[in-house]
């Protein structure tokens, strides 16, 4: 049974479809792959009922013909979509007991797609983090382990339980988010595809804000063309999220080709930092010829601004954070601390707030709130906006200039140890150093496994579209994986 | 530019976050590390730039301005830590 669990979505509708297998069979062992999985910290809210009750009503459709792609496909929610009946915590002790009376869009799309929610998935508490390290659950631990060693290593974050979760075969599929990188670096991290859809493409209703102009949901997934599919069935206009674009979802599947063909491909000078580990220049000069061997032209090109990203980054997000999490007063949904005699409304917040954020929340809650407090909104928050701007030029200049496509690392390194890096915010904030731009910039992004270190550790190469152009990123994506033939899998020790 | 436990304190306030007395100056510490790293912005010159608003220039839509939800008050309390007679129940606010 478990080799229905290694299945793609692809090979698994087309299964569906000829009624090699069941919803119900591949359903039941996807759960069975996640009871025997405890020790990764995946799935923190298991939906075995619901899953097969849907489940069966997928067969059902299947068997009358003409169902979508996802149907009866099992998949894996980030904590962080709202799903209706289903804890919902966003990871953290503040939405405790939390059950939503309503679902996500991107959930509910993908629920009437016909798609079987397997259960809840790990993350850093309200997406802060990108070691899965400041989850309320606990870590999620990569099924990756470097060779010769039994250390427990980050999946990365914040979408560690889903990346997590893929790369393990627990579900053949994930939902993520990304703010910063929070999809493709977990992806890279865990030798799986993850793409970051163009701002305003996935509706963010229903979805825990964190920090609403750069949040942006995505499908995590085994291969590029499962992206195209499942991305396609989160995708599309929301009239209850004002930022939703009112654009027709191309079929993106069938622009995977693989012909890329004259297409330019963009290398910028910015991304080689200072101490950058070897392997990650080589993949990356590695990824560059791929491209070139499909028929690709490689230019080099500049991205001026590209060092003031991550901190326009901690500007920017800490203060929309601030924001959004006001919400979390103890008044209307989840966690309340016990209050002393003659505690007021104010220590109630106070407490509350206290008790039920953790360390990274807390600390970017209130960054955020200085950023945006009277006499430092200028100096911090409205000079971000406006290098915001130029970064977002950098791209526009260079997808003007016939650039197609950008190709970069996804990340500064193989997934890290788990406690390593922890103690030092600005040092844990550096891994999302290729990714931040992208969200800044509003732009598609696709992280795909490209290859292995000396340890055996997956790495993974970013490309970033143009903006609305999911489908020709996908299909560069698409070559790239062809020629990377990135086949690895973690050998399994949980 | 740096943050002592004074400042820290009132932000902690601005924020409705309790933080001890014997914790500000930790707090401190890591407010000035984040706002060291975040002080690069002062290099550039962005004196003709627009601050960003919308990433993707987009108009943002309008409806009718009609009802189009509501009346679901147990809905709306089912989550609360603290809900009685059809209201959200918190304390006393006014003395």
């Amino acid at each position: 049974m478990s080799e229905l669990t290694k299945l793609t979505i692809a090979e698994a509708r087309d299964a569906l479809r000829r009624g090699d297998v069941t919803s119900v069979e591949l359903t039941e062992a996807c759960l069975a792959a996640i009871d025997a999985a405890d020790a990764l910290g995946a799935v923190v809210h298991k939906t075995p009922e619901l899953a097969l009750e849907r489940a069966r009503a997928a067969d059902t459709r299947i068997k009358a013909g003409d169902a979508p792609g996802m149907c009866g496909i099992p998949v894996g929610i980030k904590d962080l979509f709202c799903t209706e009946g289903v804890p919902s915590q966003a990871a953290s002790k503040i939405l405790e007991g939390f059950r939503p009376e309503y679902e996500s869009t991107v959930s509910a799309q993908l629920r009437d797609a016909g798609a079987v929610m397997l259960g809840k998935l790990n993350m850093d508490e309200f997406a802060m983090g990108s070691s899965n390290e400041t989850s309320v659950y606990g870590n999620a631990v990569n099924p990756w382990r470097a060779e010769g060693s039994n250390a427990a290593l980050t999946p990365g974050g914040s979408s560690g339980g889903s990346a997590s979760a893929v790369a393990a075969d627990l579900c053949l599929a994930a939902t993520g988010t990304d703010t910063g990188g929070s999809i493709r670096q977990p992806a890279a991290f865990t030798g799986i595809v993850g793409l970051k859809p163009t701002y305003g493409r996935c509706s963010r209703w229903g979805i825990v804000a964190f920090a609403s102009s750069l949040d942006q949901a995505g499908p995590m997934t085994k291969t590029v063309r499962d992206a195209a599919v499942m991305g396609a069935a989160m995708m599309g206009h929301d009239p209850k999220d004002s930022t939703s674009a009112d654009l027709p979802v191309p079929d993106f599947e069938a622009m995977l080709t693989g012909d890329i063909r004259g297409k330019v491909i963009g290398i910028p000078r910015e991304y080689r930092m200072d101490g950058m580990p070897e392997e990650i220049e080589a993949l990356w000069t590695r990824g560059r010829e791929m491209l070139a061997d499909a028929g690709a032209e490689i230019r080099d090109i500049s991205l001026p601004h590209t060092k003031y990203a991550l901190p326009t980054y901690y500007v920017i997000a800490p203060a929309e954070a601030s924001s959004n999490l006001a919400r979390y007063d103890g008044v209307r949904y989840g966690y309340r601390a016990k209050l002393s005699q003659g505690d007021g409304v104010t220590e109630m917040y106070e407490k509350t707030r206290a008790e039920g954020f953790g360390a990274e929340v807390r600390r970017r809650v209130m960054v955020g709130t200085y950023v945006l407090s009277a006499g430092y909104y200028d100096a911090y928050y409205n000079r971000a906006r406006k290098v915001r701007t130029l970064i977002k030029r950098d791209f526009e200049a260079v997808f003007a200039g016939g650039v197609d496509a950008i190709l970069t690392p996804a990340t500064p390194s193989a997934a890290f140890e788990l406690g390593k890096t922890f103690d030092d915010p600005v040092q844990m904030y550096l891994n999302d150093v290729f990714t931040v731009t992208v969200n800044l910039a509003g732009l598609p992004g696709l992280a795909v496994p490209a290859g292995v270190d000396a340890r055996g550790l997956p790495l993974g190469l970013q490309l970033i579209g143009k903006p609305w152009e999911e489908g020709e990123l996908l299909n560069i994506g698409y070559a790239l994986e062809q020629s990377a033939g990135f086949v690895a899998k973690p050998a399994k020790w949980w | 530019m740096s943050i002592d436990s004074a400042t820290a304190a009132k932000v902690a306030k601005l924020a409705r976050i309790r933080v001890e007395e014997a914790d500000l100056p930790a707090l401190a510490d890591e407010f000035n590390a984040i706002l060291g790293f975040i002080e690069q912005l002062q290099e550039l010159n962005v004196d003709d730039v627009e601050p960003m608003v919308s990433v993707e220039p987009m108009r943002l839509k309008r409806r009718e301005d009609v009802v189009t939800d509501g009346d679901q008050q147990a809905k709306v309390l089912s989550n609360a830590p603290d809900a009685r007679e059809g209201f959200f129940a918190v304390p006393k606010v006014v003395e």
